[in-house]
């Protein structure tokens, strides 16, 4: 076990440090085909039933591009602000591992689709920061390791690997920010402000699934300290492994902290590969390797140079969809929203699910009302993303419909939902099977109605004598003995019809 | 020795498609052939006798009911085991294949099979398809038909000496510094290597991706055009592969037999004779060229003052791209794996390090060593760096000479086939046998060679070599037809009949 390293309290890194920040991400496209093969783009799948020799490594087999990535490529590059390369290329970069199936990957090195752009990224009190793009490129995913047995499931110390090569050729692209200075003690929000931005910019697009969780966005966070009076760039680290928007932000302030207890303690920080940790919130160094990774790039001799014409990119560029900040802006002034609403909104992750169930016909207070409270609490609960609860916007949409309707009362709207999320189906085939009616037969509730007006006579007297107001205790009553079932208005028109 | 054997492919086609031989009987005649005669040439790892007479009933069966695939169809080829075969082992000669049946055709395969053509089997050739002689490959040398003591040209010896044994009509090679037309100049055969791009890469295991490059192999020119067109062609599973319609090759080579070359002009590189050209072999390349001027051509002397760098440009390019392409033979999915009976304690690298020393031999590992030292940081620029701009120098003096002329000639080979053993110790003794035909890879441009006589000193034949700008490959095959019709009517007789008889050693 690695000691647990020395960390300095934040205020007083900042006293003395400037943070620089480098983020790396990579999204997978949500294609239907891979990269350089027609094997299908999709997560999961029984281990190697989506490959084919091209996607192998096969001796003999040659990679074709997948055009749609390409077009993906550019629409990102151009929503990000980047210019397009009149001509680029794929190269080699090689190295030996198992789950590469070439041992060499094919990615775009000194000549990128996309470079030179910024993406503006909103604070947590508003604010703006220019984060700038120096990069996006293309690239191919390479396959997964399972290392079984050892104690830390990584390759070293293992009994053996098992190896998955469904994601080989999964299209990738890497989109590279310029080092971000001025961030001062901001720097861990902005690191998740702007992966929370790209990833809203990424789904606009609707060129990735941008899920942390699945491994479809993938966060690296580059981070170094420079000295109040230095001028030049400290050494960086780079910190893998960073599943989620909180873990962006945790993993650049730990590291800051470490760094600077090193720093201060006379060490030096060495340039490494360093993992997060979810359950410390800490990171540890990856392998260290002795000798520098020499890569040996050179240009993709089985592919030809991509030269996008000017009327394609233009049309592309056109045909973008609006940036998120304007479209939230639009839906704001649409459903009435004050700032704090908005905000609260997109804090949820809630803004697309509730646009969709607004889209399929919800109102937008009622939609924003389940997505921002009860499925929210939902998500806590199963320590799930919102937008990965197993309900579509349309379902909610339905559920919604019926409480309009007066079908189902909030609670009973409550339980189809727990229905639905328990993979029982539809919400019509909730309310079938689990009998969540609203129950209108008078005759079944005049009966609940006066056994509860004969348990409790002397709230019956006191309706009796004109006192409406003490209703409200046999309506409970009813309601209780009903499971919620009842429609209360009718249950009180039904006491004050009996005792009058 | 059954007659159909000695027969040409387009006369051979003529006799089945006719019925008056069947693809069964020719297909036979072939296997028997090379049952009776492999032994002592090893020109074959591995007969596919049973898919071979099953290709061919069926053809029968098409032929029978007025269905004829191609021009071809019915005819026997031998296939290089560097082309995937879905139904029998692809080694590349090297152990580190050994048994490996690939899990699907490679296009080439794809479009013989289409046509009727009828795969008896795969060819030997230098491990990887690196070297001049066969004698790289892991399964033993191929001898030459001309003499078994000498080597048959490589890396398609196997494919060469297929030819020249009568074991086959027809066979396919590959060409990435002269693989193809070094083979066929040693054995008296023709060898095509067609324009970079218009023949599909796809299963072609890779040796050097910007240069590999496969093609028909014949003993007449007519043949090697008739295969050219089954195997050219578009193929989206190539992404090199260039998108235009297949030259019209068949034709040029038929107008070119009818022996009339005027209006056209011939270039003589001026670069290619002098020091290390065995004399016999420029002899015959002077006749040659007087016989090309008969035939009515204006030839004339243009220089190529870069070809010179060529040979040390490509010694840099092809290792190094060699060094990436070879790097998935890693023991993890398919081929040899080395464990030496440790697998359990052994790391995947190890696994990958011992598969490695144990499955690569000597000329390969030589050259996977040479393209990473050439691809390093700090090395890349003055090595790989300055081979790319030789490569577009050698390019430019191609295009200024096919400003002047409309093909190039010289020899195929500074010298005729030498002794097996030779040269095996000294690798740039062997790397000279390419000095004149690996311009062309560098470029891209199509070339050929052509048998041009034997040398008077040695007896054995040398090669003319045909260079054509891309993508007007029918203007070689044109003058190399023109000129075939020519020397078999000063020579008395097609060339390859001189070949001697081969004493009967079974496989």
């Amino acid at each position: 076990m690695t000691a647990v390293a020395e960390v300095m309290d934040y205020d007083e890194v900042l006293e003395r440090f400037d943070p620089v920040l480098g983020l790396e991400v990579h999204v997978e496209l949500n294609t239907n085909t891979k990269m350089f093969c027609g094997c299908a783009n999709v997560f999961g799948g029984e281990p190697n039933t989506h490959v084919c020799p091209v996607c192998l490594g096969m001796p003999g087999a040659l990679p074709a591009v997948n055009g749609k990535a390409v077009e993906s490529a550019m629409r990102i590059g151009l929503a990000l602000n980047c210019e397009i390369a009149e001509w680029c290329r794929f190269a080699r970069k090689n190295y030996f591992y198992p789950d590469m199936p070439k041992n060499f990957q094919t990615s775009q090195y000194d000549e990128p689709i996309a470079f030179n752009g910024y993406l503006d990224v909103e604070l947590d009190d508003g604010s703006i920061f220019r984060v700038d793009i120096e990069r996006a490129h293309m690239e191919e995913d390479t396959g997964k390791s399972l290392h079984v047995g050892g104690a830390t499931g990584r390759i070293h110390g293992a009994d053996y690997s098992l190896l998955d090569y469904n994601r080989a050729g999964v299209p990738l692209i890497e989109i590279v920010t310029k080092p971000l200075v001025g961030t001062g003690a901001r720097a861990p929000e902005v690191a998740r402000a702007y992966v929370a931005a790209l990833r809203d910019l990424l789904r606009g697009l609707d060129v990735s699934d941008v899920r942390m969780d699945q491994g479809s966005l993938r966060c690296d966070a580059n981070v170094s300290l420079m000295a109040k009076d230095a001028t030049e760039f400290g050494t960086r680290t780079e910190t893998k492994n960073v599943n989620s928007l909180r873990s962006v932000e945790r993993a650049v302030r730990y590291e800051m902290t470490r760094h600077a207890a090193v720093l201060v303690g006379g060490g030096k920080i060495k340039q490494e590969t360093r993992h997060f940790d979810e359950s410390t919130a800490t990171t540890r160094a990856g392998r260290t390797k002795e000798t520098a990774e020499d890569y040996r790039y050179f240009p993709e001799p089985d592919l030809v140079p991509i030269a996008p014409s000017r009327e394609w990119v233009a049309e592309l560029k056109a045909g973008l969809p609006q940036p998120p900040w304007v479209r939230r802006k639009r839906l704001q002034e649409e459903w009435g929203l004050s700032d704090a609403e908005l905000r609260d909104l997109v804090n949820a992750d809630a803004l697309d699910l509730v646009a969709a169930t607004v889209d399929a016909g919800a109102k937008s207070d009622d939609a924003r009302s389940w997505w921002v409270s009860y499925l929210s609490q939902q998500a806590k609960t199963l320590n799930k993303e919102l937008a990965e609860l197993p309900i579509t916007p349309a379902q909610v949409a339905r559920v919604s419909a019926l409480v309009a309707d007066g079908s189902l009362t909030n609670k009973l709207a409550r339980a189809v939902v727990d229905g639905v999320l328990a993979g029982e189906g539809e919400p019509d085939a909730v309310v079938e099977a689990r009998g969540l009616k609203v129950v209108s037969d008078d005759s079944a509730l005049t009966a609940a109605v006066d056994e509860a007006l004969a348990a409790q006579p002397d709230v019956a007297e006191k309706i009796r004598s004109g006192k409406v107001a003490a209703a409200g205790a046999i309506v409970g009553a009813v309601m209780k003995a009903t499971k919620g079932s009842a429609d209360a208005k009718r249950v009180r028109e039904l006491i004050i019809e009996r005792c009058s | 020795m059954s007659e159909l054997i000695r027969l040409s492919a387009a006369d051979l086609a003529d006799k089945i498609h006719k019925r008056e031989v069947s693809a069964v009987e020719a297909t036979q005649a072939h296997l028997d052939r090379i049952a009776e005669v492999d032994g002592a040439v090893h020109a074959f790892l591995h007969v596919n006798t049973e898919g071979a007479l099953a290709a061919a009933a069926k053809v029968d069966e098409q032929i029978a009911v007025g269905e004829v695939a191609s021009p071809l169809a019915g005819v026997p080829l031998a296939l290089k085991d560097v082309m995937t075969t879905i139904d029998a082992p692809t080694t590349v000669g090297s152990k580190i294949l050994e048994n490996w049946l690939p899990p699907y055709d490679a296009t080439v395969t794809e479009r013989l099979r289409a046509a009727g053509i009828v795969i008896l089997g795969k060819t030997n050739m230098d491990e990887f398809a690196m070297g001049s002689s066969t004698e790289n490959s892991a399964y033993g040398p191929t001898h030459n038909p001309w003499d078994l003591e000498r080597i048959p040209g490589g890396s398609g010896g196997g494919s060469s000496a297929s030819l020249a044994a009568f074991e086959a009509p027809l066979a396919i090679g590959t060409d990435t510094g002269g693989s193809i037309r070094q083979p066929g100049a040693v054995t008296g055969t023709v060898g095509v290597k067609p324009t970079y791009g218009t023949v599909s890469r796809y299963g072609l295991v890779a040796f050097s991706s910007s240069l590999d490059q496969a093609g028909p192999c014949a003993r007449t020119v007519l043949d090697a055009a008739l295969l050219h067109e089954v195997i050219a062609g578009y193929d989206p599973m190539d992404s090199t592969s260039i998108n235009q319609p297949v030259r019209p090759v068949v034709e040029a080579a038929r107008q070119g037999a009818t022996g009339d070359l005027k209006g056209v002009k011939v270039g003589v590189v001026r670069e290619f004779r002098g020091e290390g050209y065995q004399q016999g072999v420029i002899d015959c390349f002077d006749a040659a060229v007087q016989q090309l001027r008969d035939l009515g051509a204006e030839v004339v002397e243009v220089s190529c003052p870069h070809f010179k760098y060529a040979l040390g440009a490509y010694y840099l390019i092809a290792p190094s791209e060699a060094s990436s392409n070879l790097a998935r033979f890693d023991a993890m999915r398919y081929g040899l794996r080395v464990d030496n009976g440790a697998l359990g304690e052994l790391s995947a690298e190890q696994v990958m390090s011992l598969t490695r020393e144990a499955g690569f031999g000597p000329e390969v590992k030589r050259r996977i060593i040479l393209g990473t030292y050439a691809l390093s940081a700090g090395y890349y620029d003055a090595y790989y760096g300055s081979a790319q701009k030789v490569r577009t120098l050698i390019s430019r003096d191609f295009t200024s000479a096919f400003e002047q002329v409309d093909v190039l000639v010289a020899p195929t080979t500074p010298t005729t086939a030498f002794k097996i053993g030779e040269r095996i110790d000294d690798p740039l003794a062997m790397y000279l046998n390419d000095l004149c035909t690996i311009p062309s890879n560098l470029a891209g441009n199509a070339a050929l060679s052509v048998p041009s006589g034997l040398a008077a000193e040695d007896g054995l034949p040398a090669g003319l070599q045909v260079m054509a700008p891309a993508l007007a490959d029918e203007r070689m095959y044109r003058v190399a037809a023109a000129y075939e019709v020519a020397r078999d009517a000063a020579q008395g007789g097609p060339l390859i009949n001189r070949v001697p008889e081969l004493e009967a050693i079974s496989r």
